[in-house]
């Protein structure tokens, strides 16, 4: 037994548990579970619900074991360990003294209610509350607030547990929520009602114990238990955030996060949490061809003879995009098929990111997201982690309240919920850091666990080679990387770009990369542009090319084909994702793909038969089988490889040696909620879109 | 207590006047620069007495002062009772109805109020916008009860030993902009003894011990005498 261990008694049992845990940890520790509203692990301890009072032996009333310390408890007098009774008379009685306080002034309309069936009240009150009412009293009203778009409010439900705003303050980083008046009349709110300015505003969802706050996109949609729950993965962000998907009847009804320590904790961002109204609009369910100009329905049969016929050329006149939504396998079936054609120009980042080719090291987010908790400095580059990834900005924020880690910028200087030192712009200012002897190097060149994180704005530009170069130059200066720690990171924000990059989704030998095949496109040179969901490019660049859309919303990329093949979107496939760690996790299909749309591995291997090219699988199994078997790192589902390799790791030559220009990072996220397809067919991310634009405008009327 | 909402009619702007800034700088300094959120209480008063009430663009303008989100200022606003969130009489009368001075009359004042003023509330103000009147707790002038404290933008001052007459008179003058005098009405200083006589706390025997009785002190021997 160490020092920080004690030995107490539990219901007569004797349980060793570390000297911070709170009561109720030390309990569920012992396999108790103790009621509860207001604590959260998460969030700070604010000891109002009362709900999980227990019974300490000495003590002369019941204590809130959320907000009593192990470490505080009192022994016998002949040094008997302390004792404390959670299954007690005493514990019961308090128990539902408390509850039937709260219930007082709660309403009785569960049945209207949107949060029955996994309300913690109504579970609670099974356990805990009394079969009738003594309060003849007429119960308090409380108006309803408007949160945005987002959260339905019903207030009257509120039992002022405070979680919401708590999160809102700690985790979100904007304290726009709180408790006013007091008492009976204590009420939350936002400041003058306005909406939330948060990315991860829904998550108050999840956290609020009973129905006050509310999804307001799937209000009265479905009750709990009738939905199909499918635990899969995110692809808004390169996150790769656990998610859980549940449908009712083919359509997908709403996504919550799942707990994963080490990726998105228990949070998701708004964007993935309500982006699921787009999966049901704007969908491609059927082939389309070009024909007099107009996009017409045809048979697969007759789009893929269309496809092969076109394919069948010069190969060195064919261009394949990837997008930022593919999974694993349809990306790796369609480079087989390109490759065995003879194609070289075949490019995965369509936002023009130099990352990727070399060592696995150089594009991946090495420290882990779990790592930046032991972050001492952060030197953000190039990025603007609250829009590119708002549950791992939140880590950071997290980090940087413990006041043991210092964070750096170097690009716009945006609110990122947290203070940070504006080292510079541009990349010469990255450059020259490294020179610098007072500033925030001496931070970064003082940690004991430094990390730079290059983001998407840093390496899609012109010289993003130069830049991501002097970026590893100044990570092997201050010795970000050595054994047990690699703190090179990039933070894409694709969820297919890590897995591309792995596959080798780029260009082979004399092969053009994404501004190259759009160049050839407009010029002519190239005849044939492949399309993966591949959205995000300039059309107009494309010219008088064929294009061959595959992918599964009607957007820009859609428009401008002349053969669509419909795919699955990624609630309809399994399929292996890799997140910006390089963590590859496996999605799983919570619903069928729409009409006769298909998966995009199958699309390839029906393709590849037509072009006498049969790649060498007939089922998902087998692919991944021989997929495993050339490129290991896929095998390795749910690791994410840190600083294994760190002692390898070359930083300082990754990209190419030359001159950075000076033009400052940009922007590469416009508007949060409209980065993809599926987003932009969203309505609910349309209304928060619209939100924000109308926030800025009237902010730049004020200035 | 009530439900505490902001005003539906709030002004464009706030700004502390020179004297208010002085105070303000004086509380400021009191807490460490990054401790500055500790001021809000003192600083909402001091907008309060200003104003006479605390508006909306008061709180914004705290909430810079004090280095705090707007909602903190507006938790803390709403959580006091004693600041108001509405323009109010520039007269709040405060009568004080606790037991007391309700056994010493307070019930006679509320009624010369109600007949003076109308019915209570600090949002019922008088016609000519200068007095109004709510009933509190106890104000700790239980000796000198009954008592109002009126609260205006020169201060909270009590007015004690009030009879029906003397607080009816009080009310003619505070709304003809006439002094009225702070303290006890009855005259007497502070709260020195009425009916008694004074000298009575001449007596030497009052000091000297020889009044006391013998006490018994717990596990000890019975007290003699």
């Amino acid at each position: 037994m160490t020092d920080n261990m004690r030995t107490i008694i539990i219901d007569g049992e004797e349980v060793t548990v570390p000297n911070d845990y709170n009561l109720l940890q030390a309990s569920e520790a012992a396999g108790r579970e103790i009621p509860r509203f207001c604590y959260h692990e998460r969030l700070s301890v604010a000891g109002n619900c009362r709900m999980c009072l227990v019974e300490l032996v000495g003590a002369p009333k019941p204590v809130a074991s959320c907000a009593f310390l192990v470490r505080d408890m009192r022994g016998g007098p002949n040094g008997e360990p302390p004792e404390m009774r959670t299954l007690s008379p005493l514990v019961k009685k308090a128990r539902e003294g408390v509850m039937e306080f709260l219930l007082i002034n709660h309403p009785l309309d569960c049945p209207i209610c949107d949060q029955g069936g996994e309300c913690d009240l109504q579970d609670q009150s099974m356990a805990y509350g009394r079969s009738g009412s003594r309060y003849a009293e007429n119960k308090r009203a409380v108006e309803d607030k408007n949160m945005g778009p987002l959260i339905k409010t019903i207030m009257t439900r509120c039992i002022q547990c405070t979680r919401c705003v708590r999160f809102a303050t700690e985790i979100a980083g904007v304290p726009e929520l709180g408790a006013i008046g007091r008492g009976e009349d204590m009420e939350i709110t936002t400041y003058l009602e306005q909406s939330m300015t948060s990315e991860l505003s829904g998550n108050v969802i999840d956290l609020c114990p009973v129905g006050a706050l509310t999804s307001k996109p799937y209000a009265f949609n479905a009750r709990p238990w009738e939905l199909n729950k499918t635990e899969t993965i995110d692809v808004m962000d390169a996150l790769g955030s656990n998610i859980r998907v549940d449908a009712r009847m083919g359509g997908v009804l709403r996504i919550m996060p799942r707990i994963h320590d080490d990726v998105n904790e228990e949070w998701i961002s708004d964007k993935t949490r309500f982006v699921w109204d787009g999966l049901n609009r704007q969908r491609l369910d059927r082939p389309y061809a070009r024909q007099n100009g107009k996009l017409a329905p045809v048979g697969w049969d007759d789009a893929l003879s269309v496809a092969a016929e076109k394919l069948s050329g010069d190969a060195s006149k064919i261009g394949v995009i990837g997008g930022d939504l593919n999974d694993v396998e349809g990306l790796y079936a369609a480079k087989e098929l390109f490759e065995s054609l003879g194609v070289t120009s075949l490019d995965c980042r369509q936002d023009g990111s130099k990352a990727g080719g070399g060592a696995r090291e150089g594009y991946l987010f090495n420290s882990t997201i779990k790592g930046i908790d032991e972050a001492d400095a952060i030197l953000i580059v190039g990025s603007n982690p609250r829009l590119e990834a708002p549950v791992l900005n939140a880590r950071i924020r997290q980090r940087w309240l413990t006041g043991q880690c210092e964070v750096g910028v170097i690009g716009e200087a945006v609110d990122l919920t947290y203070d940070f030192d504006h080292v510079g712009t541009g990349p010469a200012d990255l450059a020259g850091l490294a020179k610098k002897r007072s500033g925030f190097i001496k931070a970064l060149k003082a940690a004991e666990k430094p990390m730079i994180i290059l983001g998407s704005g840093a390496l899609a530009r012109e010289d993003g080679a130069q830049v991501l170069r002097a970026a590893g130059e100044l990570a092997d200066k201050i010795g970000a990387v050595k054994d047990g720690w690699n703190g090179f990171n990039v933070l894409h924000t694709a969820a297919s770009r890590v897995g591309a990059l792995d596959l080798g989704f780029l260009p082979g030998e004399g092969g053009r990369d994404t501004a190259g095949i759009l160049a050839g496109a407009t010029s002519g040179e190239v005849e044939t542009v492949v399309l993966l969901g591949a959205d995000e490019i300039d059309m107009d660049a494309l010219g008088e090319a064929f294009v061959i859309y595959v992918g599964h919303h009607g957007d820009k990329g859609a428009q401008r084909a002349d053969l669509i093949l419909p795919s699955a979107a990624y609630t309809e496939k399994n399929g292996l994702y890799v997140n910006t760690e390089g963590r590859v996790q496996m999605g799983q299909r919570a619903v069928f793909p729409k009409g006769e749309a298909k998966e995009d591995w199958a699309i390839f291997r029906a393709l590849s038969a037509r072009l006498n090219k049969t790649l060498g699988y007939d089922d998902l199994n087998a692919l991944r089988a021989k997929l495993i078997g050339e490129i290991e790192s896929f095998g390795q589902i749910d690791h994410a490889p840190g600083s294994v390799s760190a002692a390898t790791f070359k930083p300082a030559e990754l990209g190419e040696a030359g001159d950075v220009s000076d033009a400052p990072f940009a922007a590469t996220i416009e508007d949060f909620y409209l980065t993809n397809p599926v987003a932009r067919a969203s309505k609910t991310m349309a209304e928060c879109s619209a939100l924000v634009a109308d926030a800025r405008a009237e902010l730049q009327a004020a200035e | 207590m009530s439900v505490r909402r902001l005003a539906a009619e709030q002004p464009e702007s706030f700004a502390f006047s020179k004297e208010s800034e002085k105070k303000v700088k004086f509380w400021l300094n009191k807490y460490p620069e990054e401790r500055r959120a500790s001021a809000v209480i003192p600083l909402l008063w001091i907008a309060q007495k200003q104003d006479n009430w605390v508006s909306e663009p008061a709180m914004r303008e705290i909430a810079a002062r004090c280095d705090m989100p707007y909602i903190r200022v507006y938790e803390v606003a709403t959580f006091y009772t004693m600041f108001n969130l509405a323009p109010t009489g520039k007269h709040l009368i405060q009568v004080c109805g606790t037991t007391p001075c309700w056994l010493r009359g307070a019930d006679d004042l509320k009624a010369v109020c109600e007949k003076k003023i109308g019915r209570k509330g600090r949002d019922h103000v008088s016609d000519d916008g200068k007095l109004a009147w709510e009933e509190v707790e106890c104000l700790g002038a239980c000796a000198n009860a009954p008592m109002v404290q009126i609260s205006n933008t020169e201060g909270d001052l009590y007015y004690e030993d009030l009879t029906a007459d003397a607080l009816e008179q009080m009310i003619d003058d505070l709304a003809a902009d006439k002094p009225v005098k702070a303290g006890p009405v009855s005259g007497r200083k502070a709260s020195e003894p009425t009916q008694a006589k004074v000298s009575v706390l001449t007596d030497e025997s009052l000091y000297d011990g020889s009044r006391a009785k013998p006490i018994k002190l717990p596990n000890t021997e019975p007290a003699e005498g």
